[in-house]
């Protein structure tokens, strides 16, 4: 070991343990998706309607916006992984590659956000009156 | 990607004959990335309509029960639950499980049927809700 090269440096020491990371966090995130997917299906079916107040003023309880908060991270971060695999097989161009992997960052952070403030607006302010 | 035409390319999809592994590995790629895109777009779009308003709303929901919108939503629910499917396969193949040629091909073909059947029970209670 030294201050010399990087392969300098890490020869010897064996793996770091990170290299499974991509393929574990794409598992854990399908589980969470996969548990929260269907409590959302089965409780849209359960609702006594689709229409703006009954879907906002169940949104508006606690424990139904942090569940579903939780999904939509869920969900964009593992779209995101998923994505990235996709666009790492097919895009081929080093530059379309990277601007690829940009646009797949930005949406999936900015979906995110998005669908955590829409639940945070709806839990914080319910019905809004036309 | 450049290729020199010199070289041979090594046997590739199209050689093949197919069959269900093939066609579940590949489905739940498709599947997958339409979910990434349209399914979660649509989700955003309903959650940001909800929480402006309710003539947000009122926009939202005409354009989701237009023939198109219902084209849309049954597709990207068989997409949500060919994935759901064809993802539990996955959580069985990677402990090492299901290699067998007759139990994987059993399974591959059962994530499509069992699919297209709970596509068809949500939409049959919502439409049953409906009458």
């Amino acid at each position: 070991m030294g201050t010399g090269t990087g392969i300098g440096r890490v020869r010897g020491l064996g793996s770091a343990k990170h290299g499974a990371h991509h393929w574990l966090a794409q598992r854990y995130t399908a589980v969470g998706n996969l548990a929260l997917t269907l409590w959302l299906l089965f409780s849209l079916l359960s609702l006594p309607g689709l229409d703006y107040e009954s879907v906002v003023s169940w949104i508006h309880n606690p424990l139904v916006a942090v569940p579903l908060m939780l999904m939509v991270v869920s969900i964009f971060m593992h779209l995101r992984l998923g994505m990235q695999v996709m666009l790492e097989d097919y895009v081929h161009d080093k530059g379309l590659a990277f601007f690829s992997m940009l646009l797949l960052n930005f949406y999936a952070f900015g979906g995110a956000a998005a669908g955590v403030f829409a639940i945070a607006k709806i839990a914080f302010i319910g019905i809004v009156k036309a | 990607m450049a290729r020199s035409t010199s070289r041979p390319l090594s046997p590739h999809l199209t050689i093949w004959k197919w069959g269900p592994a093939m066609a579940v590995s590949i489905m739940h790629r498709v599947t997958g990335n339409g979910l990434a895109t349209a399914g979660a777009l649509g989700l955003i779009w309903w959650l940001m309509a909800a929480a402006t308003g309710p003539e947000a709303y009122a926009t939202f929901v005409a354009c989701a029960t237009s023939p198109f919108g219902y084209l849309v939503m049954i597709g990207l629910s068989w997409f949500f639950f060919q994935h759901l499917f064809s993802g539990l396969r996955h959580f069985v193949l990677d402990m090492g499980a299901g290699y067998e040629l007759k139990n994987n091909r059993m399974w591959s073909i059962a994530t499509f049927i069992l699919s297209l059947l709970t596509t068809g029970f949500v939409w049959l209670t919502i439409f049953g809700k409906a009458l």
